[in-house]
């Protein structure tokens, strides 16, 4: 069963939308009993850090979520702000983050540029994958992504960095640690590119 | 890679879709899922939804429609039309949206967008601002509501205000060339996108791809067009097209 947790933190009708796109049947919920029987687990996240984690500890959701990713190794894909609070903070809030990826996330900061580019970054990105992994498998083609962001996150340890983009500088826009995945973009604004990476990442042990 | 957004901007009253001249005269074009059926195929950038008629009919967003539109778009997603407050916003941005655009309440209640950009960031607020120069040719931000009034305010401090209050993009509309197809208004969106430091996306009077590039020598991060996208010819024969990324890639930045 995969479910895509509702924390009550915005775009959850689109990630469903392209799951079934993308020929599975997700379920949406923040109860105990369909999480822990999930083989597959999807965190969404549209809003500010601070809110995103007072909503996951009200809902009870983050010794549940602590102990089916990080207990069971259940895989794990967090979406925009569902990537930011994996990391241990962020400068958008006060609250510490679940902290299973070592690092933290910061607004963009073009402070010594001479023209910079414009916050939100708001479009479509071209990604490089950083090393081997079954959801990038086609690592000659071209993959675009829709980015839609004023923070990034900042890994502390280059080995969990799966992915990056440019703007203004370069940045994270994946990050896998074992069976934890982040992306910063918008896989199910995607078109072909959404539909390849959410087939490759719910297929991954059958 | 080009950067540029390319913005199909569709016009929804009831539940078909229109195309307007100057704001008057709206002409169906079709119905909105086939046209986001074809747009899907299209691989657009991005898509803009506005119903024209939810503010002036004095109602809500025509929530279980849209949410109906959103479940057949696989590109990013806004929509505009009726929003008057948080949870107008909220049920919106689940139905499986990515942006809301807000016009009538920058007027009305700017507070809206201070309250909106702290719940759910920048990135989800719009502030979609419509302009129309006076007799004398001096532009001002107009309210659109019904029928096009213009108000005393500013497009360029209207727009910084928003920005200030949390918007985190702005939709910048020429109603005297809506429709029009004559090009954007190029003096005043450099003026603009000068002074603010989110994208500005350019609307009202596009025609030709050329078009799509001024704008964005005139600093818009992104180009949205309603006729381009829906006509065909000079009879304005209905055809829902898009062009090749190859040639917008090889002409924006």
């Amino acid at each position: 069963m995969i479910v895509i947790i509702d924390y009550e933190m915005g775009n959850i009708g689109s990630i469903f939308n392209m799951v079934r796109k993308a020929g599975f049947n997700p379920v949406i919920s923040s109860r105990t009993e369909e999480i822990v029987k999930a083989s597959k687990l999807i965190l969404p996240g549209v809003g500010p850090f601070d809110k995103g984690l007072e909503k996951l500890e009200k809902l009870n959701l983050i010794p549940l979520l602590t102990d089916r990713v990080i207990g069971a190794r259940v895989p794990f894909l967090g979406i925009c702000l569902g990537m930011q609070v994996l990391f241990k903070k962020s400068v958008e809030g006060n609250r510490p983050g679940l902290g299973w990826i070592d690092g933290e996330t910061i607004r963009f900061d073009f402070k010594n540029k001479s023209s910079a580019p414009k916050v939100p970054n708001m479009g479509w990105n071209e990604i490089n994958t950083a090393k081997d992994s079954f959801l990038f498998p086609n690592t000659n083609e071209m993959q675009r992504f829709y980015f839609l962001h004023s923070y990034h996150v900042l890994c502390n340890q280059p080995a969990d960095i799966l992915a990056e983009a440019f703007h203004g500088y370069k940045f994270v826009a994946a990050v896998q640690r074992e069976n934890i995945i982040g992306v910063q973009f918008h896989p199910e604004k995607s078109h072909k590119f959404g539909i390849a990476f959410f087939k490759n990442f719910l297929e991954l042990d059958g | 890679m080009r950067k540029t957004r390319v913005i199909p901007v569709l016009l929804l009253k009831g539940r078909g879709l229109v195309k307007t001249t100057r704001f008057k005269n709206p002409i169906y074009v079709g119905d909105p899922i086939n046209v986001v059926r074809i747009l899907n195929e299209k691989e657009i950038d991005e898509l803009m939804i506005l119903d024209i008629a939810a503010t002036s009919d004095n109602r809500e967003p025509d929530f279980d429609y849209i949410s109906l539109i959103a479940s057949e778009c696989f590109m990013p997603l806004c929509y505009g039309g009726g929003i008057r407050n948080i949870s107008d916003i909220e049920k919106i941005l689940k139905a499986g949206v990515e942006k809301t655009a807000i016009n009538t309440q920058t007027i009305e209640r700017p507070d809206l967008i201070r309250e909106a950009s702290t719940i759910y960031g920048s990135q989800s607020i719009v502030a979609a601002i419509d302009i129309k120069t006076n007799r004398a040719g001096k532009p001002y931000v107009a309210k659109t509501a019904g029928q096009v009034k213009l108000t005393d305010i500013d497009p360029a401090k209207h727009v910084r205000e928003m920005v200030n209050l949390g918007a985190g993009e702005i939709f910048f509309n020429s109603v005297d060339r809506d429709g029009t197809a004559e090009g954007y208004d190029l003096k005043l969106l450099n003026k603009i996108c000068n002074s603010v430091s989110v994208p500005m996306i350019a609307s009202g009077g596009a025609g030709c791809i050329e078009d799509f590039l001024s704008a964005t020598k005139a600093g818009a991060s992104a180009v949205a067009a309603g006729s381009m996208f829906v006509f065909h010819g000079k009879y304005k024969a209905v055809l829902i097209n898009y062009p090749d990324s190859a040639i917008l890639d090889e002409l924006l930045p």
